[in-house]
Formats: structure tokens, C-alpha cells, sequence
């Protein structure tokens, strides 16, 4: 079968920023694909040019059989891209917004206008399809936007960054409806900040820094590689943070302290192991604000991957930056 | 807090939203592509639909043109000709060629502007003609050209202009002048997309427009000019636009100004047409 996906030694640089350093993606028919990375790591690069928005400086691409550069035409046939930036327009309504696109694709006057009403009914946005798109909230912004991706339904789908930005509930709408297309057979390419998105919706996961795949794999392959999950608490008050650092160390290991002084986290497996655990840190007299038993954080799948923390990699990434615009 | 989400939020999009969505995704098959004049109309759709959003877009192409007819006609017009009605007839066209000229400044500040936004991005990943959404916008820019155009024409003969040739060489007029501003604003959607912000677009837009106007016999009898400076106003297109206007307003055009206009305009469109839609492309 032929791969949705098939690239090779991709890089691009803007002046001496190297955004996308020799990137390899192979990405199979009807899955969904993540790419994890924090700010700066070349996510948006690398969609840009496997949609046919830029030129690779080198290496090689191929999407469902047709090369980005030699290609792009046929490429621009197969996919559509949703951008990290909204990419509606602002100054129509959001129905008109789906009737544009409709016609763009060929769809003729009443075609048009009847597929912006069924999708607009389909993503909820009925009530809202005369007013302009400025006015809408980030999470309708969002449905519109993928939307205007599906008038009509396209074989692979770029997705950066969908849920950025969005409160629990929209994001939770947009996981449904890309669990919905790809039910439907849609590829899609996922490019995401947040672990627990590429652990809920992708089949595999590429890990990428500083524009290059640092990691690959299934979900489980990379969280196994990573630890299992992590127990983080907050406490009252700072100033207890080493007794409860103590606590935590003694029932369940090495513990990490995080950037807000009054929050720590350990690896911890087991929910039993966690409630016992912080059930013993108030029996100590330290009080909680509160906890959670997560997945491994983005920080921490880069802490074991590369030694940093994502943070740092994004800082430094924006460091690099600010070193080349002339003051 | 540190509160994971709870899973019961899950349910945002019910099953049956769910469902619908699956519905919406199947019930579409991939129709032929657009042509390209339908592409490109539709961005022309576009520029309309935003103007019907925010109509006080319209007020630069309406009150400046308003403005420059009324300043010239009564402020300048009895010191240089000696009478208002017949100075009108001389300078009508020629504020019709300047107000349209400057207008398409804005072409190339507009497209700039839209850069900045994401939405560029789905368009040119669009399986559609290269140029469309850049050949579309001017198709809007120039509905607002005969816009403007039609104010300072329709204000003139109020004001007493009465050209020879009436309605139909008024309209001959206008559609030459309009053609001309088509092709020429292709410079300035060129210098949209090479400079950084819309003001530089502005001021390296009137930086260029402004000398080439006011050298060219819009507002000046060449023959009072220095020679050197006489050449080149007898040479610069605005000029023999102007000349060409006027003509088909009075009934006395001359077959080879009007041929000269047109092909000026379509080689400004051959040359900067392709430079657009590369740096388009590219940025
Ligand atoms: N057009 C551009 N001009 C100059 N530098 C750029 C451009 N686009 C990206 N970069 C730089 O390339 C690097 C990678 O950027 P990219 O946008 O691909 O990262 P990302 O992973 O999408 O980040 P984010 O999570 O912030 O969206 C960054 O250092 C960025 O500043
Ligand atoms: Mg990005």
C-alpha cells in the first residue's frame, strides 16, 4: 500500500535559524500520526512543507505516492491543512467562510451553500453562521476551521496545534471530531504540545527537538520509555516542599521539582500507591492544595529523552531567535 | 490546581454530534476542480463580501475623490484656466486618472495586510489556479475603482463638466482608466509582498505614484515645462492615459494613445503578474 507519508532527510532553515534538521516520517494510510514537540521544535515547519507551503532545502517527500516539490499540484489535490494561526478569515461570516472554500474546490453555487449548512449543523455552529468569524470564541474558531477542511473530505489532513489555547470542553469537541474523520479513513497529521492528545488520538508518535525526530513509536513504546506516569502535588505552603520531597522520596522515588516552588512530582505506576502516598503526606501534617496521577508530562518524556526539560529546549530555541533579529 | 480533566467532559460532542460529523465526512465526494476564472472570481466574491461587512472601506474610494474635485475646481480652477466650467472640462479626467492611480496604492497594502493572516495559508494549499487569489482581489479593486471613478464623473456634471462625447465616452473613459490601474497595481501587490509592513507599502506606493502623476500632464500644459522635463512627461504613460481619457470623453481620441495605454497595462500585468504570484508562492 502506499505510505500517506513518506519522507526523508528534511530540512529547512530561515537565515541561520535551522528549524527542521533531517526529519523521516513514515506515516501509514488511515492512521493518525502524532508529532510532539515543544515551542520552536519545527512542527510547523515541516507540516508547511509537507503541505506544499515550502521548499525543503533538502531531502525528499512524498504524500500518498506524489512528491511535495515536483507534485505539489496533485499534492494540494489529496490534503488540507488546518494552520496553527486560524486559518479562516476573520472578516467574513462563518458561513461564508465554508461557502468560499466550497466554491474553490469546484462546488457550484448551491452545492456550495448546502455543504456549508450541513457541516455548519454537523460541527454545531448553526447559530452562529451568520456572524463574523472575529467574533467567534477559539474553540467555534476551531470547528470552523477544521470545517473548512472537510467541505470537501480530504484523503490526509495536516492538524497543528488544534487544541491549543482551548478549555477542556472544545477541546474535547475537536478529539471527537477527529476521532470521527478518521473513523471515516482520513490520514491525518497531528502536531501537538501535549503528550496525553498524541497518547488519546495517535497511532504513532514521532518526538521532535530542535528539527530533529528524537523518538518514535507507538504510545506505549514511548511512555514505557519514558516511565509509567507521575504523581504531582501541590502544597499550602513552599515552605514544606522538602519535608514533603522526603515523604514522597521514601515511598516512591526520585522526585522532581518543578518550577512552581510549591509543586513536586514523582513517577508512580499505580493510582493505590499514590492515594496512600499523599494520604501519608497529610498524616505528616504537610498540606495539599492538591494532586494529580498523570501521564508523563511533556517535560518529562523530554527529560528522559534528552536530559532537558521542554521548557529549556523552548527557551533556548527562543534565545536563538532573539540572537538573530538585530536589535 | 492540579486536578487532572474529568473524564466526563468527554461527552462534549455527543455521539450524535459524532455521528453527524461521520455523516458530513461521507456525504461529499471530490467534485472537478474549479477553472480558473471561477477561482478567481470568487476571491473577487470575497473582496465584495468584505466591503458589504465593513462598507466604510468605501469612504477612501468616495470622500478623496469628492475632495479633489471640489479643491480643484474651485480653489485652483478660476487661477489657472479663468473660468470653472471650462477648467472642469480639462481637469475632470485628469482627477479621474489621479484618484483612480492612487487608489491602487491600497491594492498592495491590502495584500500585505493579508499576509499577516493564517488564512493565507489554506489558500495557497488549495489545488487551484496559482494566481487566483491575487488576480481575485484585484478583480474587487477594481469595483471599487469604478466606484471612485463614477463618483468624480457623476460629481462633475453636477458641477457643470459637460463632456462631448457624452455617457457612452464617459464610460469608454472610465473602463480604460480602470484597465490601466488593473495592470499597474500588479506593481504594487509586487511591492506588497517584498516589503515588511503596510505602511512601507504606503509610503514606497505614493513615494513612486505621486512624482509620476504630478510629471505627467494631468494638471500642466507640457509645452510651459523646461525640455528635459517635457520629454518625459510627453513620454510617461500617465500622461498619455490622460490624454487618451480625455480624448474618449471629448470624442476626439487618438486610435494610438489608447493602444499604447492598453499595452503598457498589459505589460506591467505579463511582468509583475508572475513576480506576485511567485513571491505569493514563496512567503
Ligand atoms: N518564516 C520564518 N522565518 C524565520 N524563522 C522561522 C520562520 N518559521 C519558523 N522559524 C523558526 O524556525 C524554528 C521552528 O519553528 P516552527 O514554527 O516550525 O516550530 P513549532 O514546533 O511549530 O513551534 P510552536 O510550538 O511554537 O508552534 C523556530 O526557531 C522559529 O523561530
Ligand atoms: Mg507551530
Amino acid at each position: 500500500m502506499t505510505l500517506a507519508i513518506d519522507a526523508h532527510g528534511l530540512k529547512k532553515s530561515f537565515g541561520d535559524t535551522l528549524a527542521v534538521d533531517g526529519v523521516d516520517l513514515t506515516v501509514r494510510g488511515g492512521t493518525v500520526y502524532g508529532v510532539l514537540g515543544p515551542n520552536g521544535a519545527g512542527k510547523t515547519t515541516t507540516i508547511r512543507m509537507l503541505a506544499t507551503l515550502l521548499t525543503p532545502d533538502a531531502g525528499s517527500a512524498s504524500i500518498l505516492g506524489y512528491d511535495i516539490v515536483r507534485e505539489a499540484d496533485a499534492v494540494r489535490g489529496l490534503v488540507s491543512l488546518t494552520g496553527q494561526l486560524a486559518s479562516v478569515d476573520e472578516d467574513l461570516t462563518g458561513r461564508e467562510n465554508l461557502i468560499l472554500i466550497g466554491r474553490l474546490l469546484g462546488l457550484r453555487g448551491g452545492a456550495a451553500k448546502r455543504r456549508a449548512s450541513e457541516l455548519l449543523a454537523a460541527f454545531g455552529l448553526s447559530d452562529a453562521a451568520g456572524k463574523l468569524v472575529k467574533h467567534f470564541s477559539g474553540g467555534m474558531r476551531r470547528r470552523l476551521d477544521i470545517a473548512a477542511s472537510i467541505v470537501v473530505t480530504p484523503q490526509l489532513m495536516f492538524l497543528d496545534e488544534p487544541t491549543t489555547g482551548l478549555d477542556p470542553r472544545s477541546r474535547n469537541q475537536v478529539w471527537g471530531i477527529i476521532r470521527a474523520l478518521v473513523a471515516e479513513g482520513t490520514t491525518i497529521l497531528l502536531c501537538t504540545q501535549y503528550l496525553e492528545e498524541a497518547d488519546r488520538l495517535a497511532d504513532r508518535i514521532a518526538v521532535i527537538d530542535r528539527g530533529r525526530v528524537i523518538a518514535e513509536g507507538t504510545p506505549s513504546e514511548l511512555k514505557a520509555s519514558v516511565g509509567s506516569g507521575a504523581l504531582r502535588v501541590r502544597l499550602l505552603d513552599p515552605d514544606q516542599r522538602d519535608a514533603a520531597a522526603h515523604v514522597l522520596e521514601r515511598e516512591l522515588g526520585e522526585v522532581v521539582l518543578e518550577a512552581d516552588p510549591a509543586a513536586l512530582s514523582v513517577s508512580c505506576a499505580s493510582g493505590d500507591r499514590a492515594a496512600e502516598t499523599v494520604a501519608e503526606l497529610s498524616r505528616g501534617g504537610i498540606r495539599v492544595a492538591g494532586f494529580s496521577l498523570a501521564q508523563p508530562s511533556l517535560d518529562e518524556v523530554f527529560l528522559a529523552l534528552t536530559g532537558t526539560t521542554a521548557q529549556a529546549a523552548a527557551d533556548e530555541s527562543t534565545d536563538r531567535d532573539k540572537q538573530e533579529q538585530p536589535a | 490546581m492540579s486536578i487532572a480533566p474529568t473524564p466526563t467532559a468527554d461527552t462534549a460532542l455527543t455521539d450524535a454530534d459524532e455521528a453527524a460529523v461521520r455523516t458530513a465526512i461521507t456525504s461529499i465526494s471530490r467534485p472537478p476542480r474549479a477553472s480558473r476564472t471561477s477561482a478567481a472570481l470568487t476571491f473577487g466574491w470575497r473582496g465584495m463580501l468584505k466591503v458589504k461587512h465593513v462598507p466604510e472601506q468605501l469612504l477612501d474610494v468616495t470622500i478623496t475623490p469628492v475632495m479633489f474635485v471640489v479643491m480643484f475646481t474651485y480653489l485652483f480652477g478660476g487661477a489657472i484656466a479663468g473660468s470653472t466650467a471650462e477648467y472642469l472640462n480639462y481637469i475632470l479626467p485628469a482627477i479621474l486618472v489621479m484618484s483612480v492611480l492612487f487608489t491602487t496604492v491600497y491594492s498592495g497594502v491590502a495584500l500585505n495586510t493579508d499576509l499577516t493572516k493564517g488564512v493565507v495559508d489554506r489558500f495557497r494549499s488549495l489545488p487551484i489556479w496559482r494566481p487566483a487569489p491575487l488576480v481575485g482581489s484585484l478583480i474587487g479593486d477594481s469595483v471599487r475603482y469604478v466606484i471612485a471613478g463614477t463618483v468624480i464623473i457623476v460629481l462633475g456634471v453636477i458641477l457643470g463638466f459637460r463632456p462631448g462625447a457624452g455617457v457612452l465616452g464617459c464610460v469608454a473613459a472610465l473602463g480604460l482608466v480602470v484597465l490601466f490601474a488593473f495592470g499597474l497595481s500588479w506593481v504594487f501587490t509586487t511591492l506588497g509582498l517584498i516589503l515588511r509592513s503596510p505602511n512601507a507599502v504606503m509610503n514606497a506606493g505614493f513615494m513612486g505614484i505621486f512624482p509620476l502623476t504630478f510629471l505627467s500632464n494631468v494638471f500642466v500644459e507640457p509645452d510651459t515645462l523646461p525640455a528635459a522635463l517635457e520629454a518625459f512627461v510627453d513620454v510617461n504613460p500617465i500622461s498619455i492615459l490622460s490624454t487618451a481619457a480625455r480624448g474618449l470623453m471629448e470624442g476626439d481620441a487618438a486610435a494610438a494613445d489608447i493602444v499604447i495605454v492598453l499595452a503598457v497595462a498589459a505589460g506591467l500585468t505579463a511582468v509583475f503578474m508572475p513576480l506576485t504570484t511567485r513571491l505569493y508562492a514563496k512567503r
